[in-house]
């Protein structure tokens, strides 16, 4: 049956306990699965720009033994014409198996899914969903921390727009005994949709503050986010909100020693490089293990869809 | 003041007082071309004052409509000058091309040709989110 990956809720969290399992045999059987997609064909459909999600995915297929077709500018696409999406996606339907697309429209991908006949992977659908970014930030969680409840997770930065903290609260929600503690500015606060129809249905625990140095050291998990200019619709905002929460070596000393620190990636200064090299920092392993949760999330789409045999671990 | 029965169509009864207009509105009656009486503040012995929609026509009326805009309505179908089913609304879980997603980000705002399509999330708020961008209707 044809399955699309829209929004982390779309996966169960058996799923997605699976993709992590699968993730981790493709880390230490790389060989076993480099053929397995041979004569499938991934579409990279990214009418917004993004290289290192864009490359992630195509690194994934490469390395599943699989092909890509990549638009990687929407002005030179159909696009840029007038096409929909739904038509853009029934077409790629003829030429693909999968399909990978990100869009600054939020639920464009939802979109997408609807109308294309192979199974779509959101990459980013403006402010909304980012799902496969979940999935790298849960894998680097389980890998680094050895579990997935259990944790104290401190969330920091741009809550209100940045759609890898929501998707993240959400995942984390189906765990056992985690705490939230969302770290922003006012105007940047977790909006209401996501705190009420996800921290407080799920009865998670969760405390709100704009003092990152009181968080710091009750923390298992620092996930830094991006304050990002193109969330903003005036400059004035962005430029008095972008330095409100920056990382140094000084205040993570107030962590604790196994204090994991993460970050989606791109950073500006949010994160001093000084801590690049503190064995706390793990937001280059992200990007590895997000391709390594793109490759487990290509194997079980193709093969829900009979495009390829089911993988067993 | 006396309204004929109707012989054959629908009784939109038990309409809370003063949104009879509202629902003649998005119930696109305004367009259909068949007599439609509406009765406003009439009494009633539960609310005290309600309002009334009679068509006089069988046509078909969206029960979603009338449900998102007013839960506490029946509906009343007529045939042959009696009521031969009658209906209690509730709020649907779905409402198309009724609200409009208001988001500037939202891909409805590009794809004119989408529907507008809303989801029901809390009941007890009646509390409604496009399925696209998870924007709460306003």
């Amino acid at each position: 049956m044809k399955r699309s990956v829209i929004d982390i809720t779309d996966l169960t969290k058996e799923e997605i306990d699976a993709l992590t399992n699968v993730a981790e045999d493709i880390i230490s059987n790389p060989g076993k699965y480099a053929h397995i997609c041979a004569g499938k064909k991934l579409a990279t459909l990214f009418f917004e720009p993004s290289t290192r999600t864009r490359m992630s995915f195509e690194a994934a297929m490469y390395e599943l033994g699989g092909n890509v077709l990549s638009m990687t500018d929407a002005a030179t696409s159909s696009a840029s014409k007038g096409e929909s999406v739904s038509d853009t996606a029934k077409v790629i339907s003829c030429y693909a198996d999968i399909i990978a697309m990100r869009h600054s429209k939020e639920g464009a991908a939802l979109v997408a899914a609807n109308a294309a006949s192979i199974p779509v992977i959101n990459a980013g659908d403006g402010g909304h969903c980012h799902p496969t970014q979940t999935l790298a930030d849960l894998l680097t969680i389980k890998r680094e921390k050895g579990r997935l409840g259990d944790l104290t997770v401190g969330l920091c930065g741009d809550l209100k727009f940045g759609r890898t903290v929501h998707s993240l609260i959400q995942a984390l929600s189906r765990y056992e005994n985690i705490q939230i503690v969302l770290i922003s500015p006012d105007e940047l606060r977790l909006p209401d949709y996501v705190y009420n129809d996800v921290i407080i249905k799920n009865n998670m625990k969760c405390t709100q503050t704009s003092d990152l140095l009181w968080a710091l050291p009750k923390l298992d998990v620092l996930y830094m986010t991006r304050v990002q200019k193109e969330r903003f619709f005036n400059e004035e905002d962005y430029l008095r909100l972008k330095d409100s929460y920056i990382l140094t070596p000084e205040k993570l000393a107030r962590a604790k020693k196994d204090t994991i620190v993460m970050h989606p990636l791109p950073r500006v200064n949010e994160i001093s490089v000084a801590i690049d090299d503190d064995p706390r920092a793990c937001y280059f392993k992200q990007v590895l293990n997000g391709k390594y949760m793109r490759m487990a999330l290509i194997l079980k789409l193709l093969a829900d869809n009979k495009a390829i045999d089911e993988v067993t671990v | 003041m006396n309204i004929d029965s109707i012989k054959n169509g629908v009784v939109i009864d038990h309409i809370t007082a003063g949104r009879a207009m509202e629902l003649y509105r998005l119930l696109g009656l305004d367009g259909v071309g068949v007599p439609v009486a509406i009765i406003t503040n009439a009494l009633s012995s539960k609310k005290g004052k309600k309002d009334i929609i009679k068509i006089d026509a069988d046509i078909p009326v969206d029960l979603d409509v009338i449900g998102f805009v007013d839960p506490g309505a029946t509906v009343n179908m007529i045939k042959d000058g009696a009521v031969v089913e009658k209906k209690k609304m509730k709020l649907p879980q779905i409402l198309k091309n009724v609200l409009k997603c208001k988001n500037p980000r939202c891909i409805t705002t590009t794809e004119q040709e989408l529907p507008h399509v809303f989801r029901l999330t809390d009941a007890d708020h009646k509390t409604y989110r496009c399925i696209y961008c998870e924007t709460k209707a306003k």
